[in-house]
This record gives structure tokens, sequence and C-alpha cells, in this order.
């Protein structure tokens, strides 16, 4: 028979087991809870790694086509900085080519301008000099002009000659008279270094002409020091002067003549004006 | 507005350098044929830039530069000669005047129009 304070003591620790026991189930379910929240959160530390990881590739992707896209960017800017600097060179060279047009023209207009800006012979002859020292740059030059009676050429302007030592030309005769005969330009190959004066060798001889009528010839036989050779603005302005010059000079003599016969005609006038009526 | 003055016998060129100044913006081009002209103009007027020849009648063009430094006003007048005369002395000669360019003929406009418009701006030229 068990005493009951035994009983008393039996069913404390009873009590004290089963509290023990609460406790220990307490904490496992407390465990099984944390355990699951672990495993949660591992579940949930795994998808967002796979997530970063996914948008790390996305990413990835994204900029490489990016790099790619700027890389064919870069190219084609690299292309058509080229395809600039190209035409910058044809813009350039053209500007120049412009400028030397531009320098060749305002040449030909003064040049011509001058050429008819008068009707006095000896105005023209000095506009024709100026011309071929100012505009061409030569230093010795002859300008002959034709004598229909004697088919001779005789000297009307020397530059950096003496007119008197000038000898006249028959036509035919020398690079002279046969540019005066054929009505072709004479041009040297070459032009010397040293430029001596041989009237038979000029370093050009342009014929002034009227449609197919040599009224003279304009010989050059020395450039100015700093002239090294004639300029392809040179023969543009030995070909202006061919035709201008040649019109100029002859409208000039003929307006001076018909000046002198009317002055002529006038004072024969006059005279009889002047008669007492028989 | 820039006054430039061209002294020069030939009208042609007067003619020339005046079309060619035309392309400097805001030029007036007065001309004169000989160095006396030009000294009248000069004392007559106010000038920002003098383009003279050498080889004028009445008075050189190195006469005429050497009497323009003379004068106090026009200590300062930036100066270009255009000349035919290309040798080294006479380049040295014009220089020596008080140039501050010298232009061989025949001229390229184009260096002109260029150098005229440093001038006028106050640029010293190149050597030359």
């Amino acid at each position: 028979m068990v005493e009951p304070r035994e009983v008393n003591i039996l069913q404390r620790k009873a009590d004290e087991f089963l509290q023990i026991f609460r406790k220990g189930e307490e904490f496992t379910q407390e465990l099984l809870k944390e355990n699951e929240r672990l495993r949660f959160r591992v579940a949930q530390l795994e998808e967002g790694e796979l997530a970063s990881r996914r948008t790390d590739e996305l990413t990835v992707r994204n900029l490489r086509e990016q790099l790619a896209l700027l890389e064919e960017e870069r190219d084609r800017l690299l292309a058509r900085f080229k395809e600039v600097e190209e035409e910058n060179k044809v813009f350039a060279s053209k500007y120049l080519e412009v400028e030397l047009e531009n320098n060749n023209l305002a040449n030909l207009y003064v040049a011509s301008y001058q050429l008819h800006s008068t009707l006095d012979f000896a105005e023209v002859l000095r506009v024709v000099q100026e011309i071929v020292i100012n505009l061409v740059g030569a230093e010795k030059f002859v300008l002959y002009l034709r004598n229909e009676r004697t088919d001779e050429l005789a000297p009307a302007v020397a530059e950096g000659l003496n007119l008197a030592d000038v000898a006249p030309v028959l036509v035919g005769s020398g690079i002279v008279g046969r540019v005066s005969e054929t009505g072709e330009s004479f041009y040297q190959e070459s032009i010397p270094l040293f430029q001596g004066i041989d009237f038979e060798k000029p370093l050009t001889a342009i014929p002034l002409k009227i449609n197919d009528l040599v009224i003279g010839v304009l010989a050059v036989y020395k450039l100015l020091v700093q002239k090294p050779g004639f300029s392809p603005m040179d023969y543009e302005l030995f070909s202006m002067l061919a035709g201008h010059s040649a019109t100029a000079i002859f409208s000039s003599k003929l307006y001076s003549q018909s000046a002198r016969k009317l002055s002529t005609i006038r004072g024969f006038l006059d005279l009889l004006r002047e008669r007492p009526a028989e | 507005m820039a006054n430039v003055l061209v002294v020069e016998d030939s009208p042609t060129m007067r003619q020339l350098i005046s079309f060619a100044l035309k392309r400097v913006p805001g030029t007036q081009v007065t001309e004169a044929s000989d160095g006396v002209d030009a000294l009248k103009k000069i004392s007559g007027g106010r000038f920002d830039l003098l383009i003279t020849d050498v080889n004028m009648p009445v008075m050189d063009g190195i006469k005429l530069i050497s009497l323009v430094r003379k004068d106090p006003n026009h200590r300062d007048l930036p100066i270009i000669i255009i000349t035919t005369e290309g040798a080294e002395e006479d380049r040295k000669r014009g220089l020596a005047a008080g140039a501050n360019a010298y232009l061989t003929k025949p001229i390229q406009t184009s260096s002109l129009v260029k150098l005229a418009a440093d001038l006028l701006e106050g640029i010293a030229p190149q050597a030359g």
C-alpha cells in the first residue's frame, strides 16, 4: 500500500516531469517553427539569388547590346568624320580654285575695262603697256604695229628698252614676223633663268588680231626678276590682249583719224563761210 | 569704316587694287596718283591703311613712306608696298623706309586682301 505522502511526492514528480515534457514539447515546436522559417528564408534567398543572377545576365546582355550599338555608332561616326575630312579637303581645294579664278577674273575685268576706257590712241598704248608690266610682270617688251603699206612691223611701244634701238621687223621674217604672218602665238618652251635680250628670240610673241587681221605683235623679251615663268593667268591675259587690245588700238586709231579729218573739214567749212560772197 | 589710301601712277593697278579691296568688308578706298597727291590726301583725311607703289612720278613711294613716318600722327599707319621691284635689296629698302609689308607685281589679289584685312585688324604681317 502506498502512503499518501509518497503519492504526493510521486504526483509532484509527475507534474514536474509533465512540465518538463511540455517545455520540451514547446521547445521542439519552436525549433520546428524556426526550422520552417529558416527553410522559408533559405528558399527566399535562393529564389532571390536566382532572380538576381537572371537580372545580372539580362543586364550584361543589355550592356553588351548597348556596347555593340555604341561601337557601331562609333564606326559610323569615324566613317562620317573621314568623309567630312575628305569633303573639307575638296572644299579647301575648291576655295583655292575659286580664289585663283577670282584673281584671274579681276585681272581680266580691269584689263579689258581699261583698254576700252579711252579712244585716245596714245592712251590705249599706255594701257597695254601697263597691263603687260603690272599684270603679266614683263620687264622688257616691244609692241609692234603693222604698217599695211610697207608690210613692216614698226615698234610703237618699248618698255625697258630704248624705242630707237628697236628695229622694225618685216612681216614673215623671224619669230615676230612669222607670228604677224600666221596669226599664231609663239611661246618659248622653257624660260631661261638668266634672260638676255635677243630680238630674234622673244619669250613670247602674241599677234594682236581683229578676226584674221593681224594689226600688230606684242613681243616679250624679259620677265621681272620675281617672275620665274608664265602662269595660266598670263596665257588668259595674252589671249585677252590679242583680241581686246587689237580692237582698242584699231578703233582709237580710226577715231583719231576721223577726228583729224573732221577738224580739217570743219576748218575748210569755216574758211568757206568766212570767204566773202562774190 | 576703314579708310584705305591707294597710291599708284597706273590707273590699271589703282583700279585692280580698289576692286580687290572691295572684298575687305567696310573698306573705303581713296586713290592718289603719286606721292605728293597722297600727302595732300593724308593731311586732309584720316586713313587706316596706305598702299603704295614705289616708282611714281613727282614723288616716289619710298620718299612718301619716310615723310609719312616722320609725322607723329601717322607713325603707326600700316603701309603696304606693291611694286615691280623684286630684288632683295629693294625689299629691304622698302621695309627699312617703314613699310609693314612688301608685295611684288604681278600681285595675287587674294594675298593683298588677306594682308590688308590683317593689317586693318592690327595683325602684324608675316616676314616679307
